[in-house]
C-alpha cells in the first residue's frame, strides 16, 4: 500500500489511488453479502449429503489420494470430506459450489490446528492444490469469448493446469519442510 | 472430433448443478428417510456467518490491490519485467494478464476480453492468455477468504506455494500453446 501511495503521487494518481481504495472497499462487502445466499443453499444441501452417508463414501474412495496428501489429518475426520468435495466441484468448474465446500474444510481443518492464528500443513496443501485450479470444464466466460476456438483451448488448458497442480504439490510438499515456515512451537508445551 | 467431446463435456456441465441439488434430498429423503428440510435449514445457517466473516479480510486485501492497480505500480512492474521475458520467448502482449491473473478475477477477465478483441480469438496471444485463465486463479483472493474465514494470521509456505504453482501454469500455458497451436 506504501508503495502504492509513493507511486500514485509520482504519477499524479493519487486520486485514482484514493477512489480504488474506497470502490474496493466497497467491492468487498458486496462479495461477502453476495455470497450469503449461495454459501447457504450448498451448506444445507452438503449437511444433507453428510448425513445421508454421501460424503463418507465418496471420501473413502479417494482415501488413498487423500492420505499422501494430508498425512496430518485423521482418516475419517469430516475435512477430507469437504476437500474431496471442493476439488471435485473445482475439476467440474462449479466455481459457486467450490467456494462454501472450501471454506467449510477450513472449518473443519481449524478444529484440529493446535495454533488457531498459524496455518497447518494440510491447509497450506490445501490452499496450493485449490490456487493451481485443477479443471476439467473450461469457464463459461472463456468459451463465450473464444468461441468455436475453445476447443483448441480445452486440451491446453489440460495440460497447463495439470502442470501448476503437480508444480503445486512439489512446491507445498517442499516448502514446509523448509526452516522459515516452520510453526514456532516455544509456546506450545 | 474434439469439437464434439467439448462439447458433451460442456452440455453434461449444465446438467451438475441441477442434478445435485435434486439428487442429494432425493437420496436423503427415499433411500436414507431422514429429515431434509430441518438439515437443510441447519446447514444454510453456516453460510451466513462465513460469508460475514470474511469481509475484514477481503476488504483488507482488496483494497490493497486495487490501489496497488490505480497508482501505476503494476505498469512499472510490467515496463521492468518486459525484456526480461522476451528473452525467454514470453509474449508482452500477455504479461499483463500474467500479473493480474493472482491479484483480481474481474481485471484478468477484462484483460483477457480486451486480448480477444484487439487480435481475435484465432490469434495466438489469445488462445495463451485464455489457457492461462483457465489454468491458474486468483491467489491472493482465494488465500485472503480461506484464510479469513477461519482467522488464520500467519499463512506460512502457502503463497509461495500458489505462486510457484501460477508461474508454472502461466509458463506452461505460453509453451504449450507454441508448441501446440502455432
Amino acid at each position: 500500500m506504501f508503495i502504492s501511495v509513493v507511486v500514485g503521487a509520482l504519477t499524479g494518481r493519487i486520486d485514482a489511488v484514493t477512489e480504488a481504495a474506497i470502490d474496493m472497499a466497497k467491492t468487498a462487502v458486496e462479495i461477502a453479502i453476495g455470497l450469503i445466499g449461495i454459501m447457504a443453499l450448498w451448506l444445507g444441501t452438503m449437511k444433507i449429503a453428510e448425513k445421508s452417508g454421501l460424503i463418507t463414501i465418496i471420501a473413502k474412495g479417494l482415501r488413498p489420494i487423500t492420505v499422501r496428501l494430508f498425512p496430518d489429518v485423521p482418516e475419517d475426520h469430516p475435512a477430507i470430506g469437504s476437500i474431496v468435495l471442493n476439488m471435485a466441484a473445482n475439476i467440474l468448474g462449479l466455481g459457486n459450489a467450490a467456494t462454501p465446500l472450501g471454506l467449510k474444510a477450513m472449518e473443519e481443518l481449524q478444529q484440529i490446528n493446535p495454533n488457531k492464528d498459524t496455518a497447518t500443513n494440510a491447509m497450506c496443501t490445501f490452499l496450493a492444490i485449490n490456487t493451481s485450479s485443477v479443471q476439467l470444464i473450461l469457464p463459461a466466460t472463456v468459451v463465450g469469448l473464444m468461441g468455436t476456438y475453445a476447443s483448441e483451448i480445452f486440451i491446453t488448458t489440460i495440460i497447463a493446469t495439470s502442470m501448476s497442480t503437480i508444480a503445486a504439490i512439489i512446491a507445498v510438499k517442499g516448502l514446509e519442510k523448509l526452516k522459515r515456515f516452520q510453526i514456532e512451537t516455544e509456546n506450545r508445551q | 472430433m474434439i469439437d464434439q467431446f467439448v462439447q458433451v463435456i460442456n452440455d453434461f456441465a449444465r446438467y451438475i448443478i441441477p442434478l445435485l441439488l435434486v439428487g442429494i434430498p432425493f437420496y436423503g429423503l427415499v433411500v436414507k428417510k431422514i429429515k431434509v428440510y430441518e438439515l437443510f435449514v441447519e446447514g444454510a445457517k453456516d453460510g451466513f456467518t462465513i460469508a460475514i466473516r470474511i469481509i475484514p479480510y477481503l476488504v483488507a486485501i482488496l483494497v490493497a490491490i486495487g490501489m496497488f492497480r490505480a497508482s501505476g505500480a503494476l505498469d512499472l512492474v510490467l515496463a521492468g519485467l518486459s525484456p526480461l521475458l522476451s528473452l525467454i520467448g514470453f509474449p508482452t502482449e500477455n504479461l499483463p494478464l500474467a500479473l493480474m491473473r493472482p491479484l483480481s478475477g474481474s481485471g484478468s477477465l477484462g484483460l483477457l476480453t480486451d486480448l480477444v478483441n484487439t487480435h481475435g480469438p484465432d490469434s495466438l496471444y489469445a488462445k495463451i492468455g485464455a489457457t492461462m485463465f483457465g489454468s491458474t486463479e486468483t491467489t491472493f483472493y482465494v488465500l485472503a477468504v480461506y484464510f479469513g474465514s477461519v482467522g488464520i494470521l500467519r499463512s506460512r509456505h502457502a503463497i509461495v506455494a500458489g505462486l510457484i504453482a501460477d508461474t508454472v501454469g502461466i509458463l506452461s500455458a505460453v509453451y504449450i500453446c507454441r508448441f501446440l497451436l502455432s
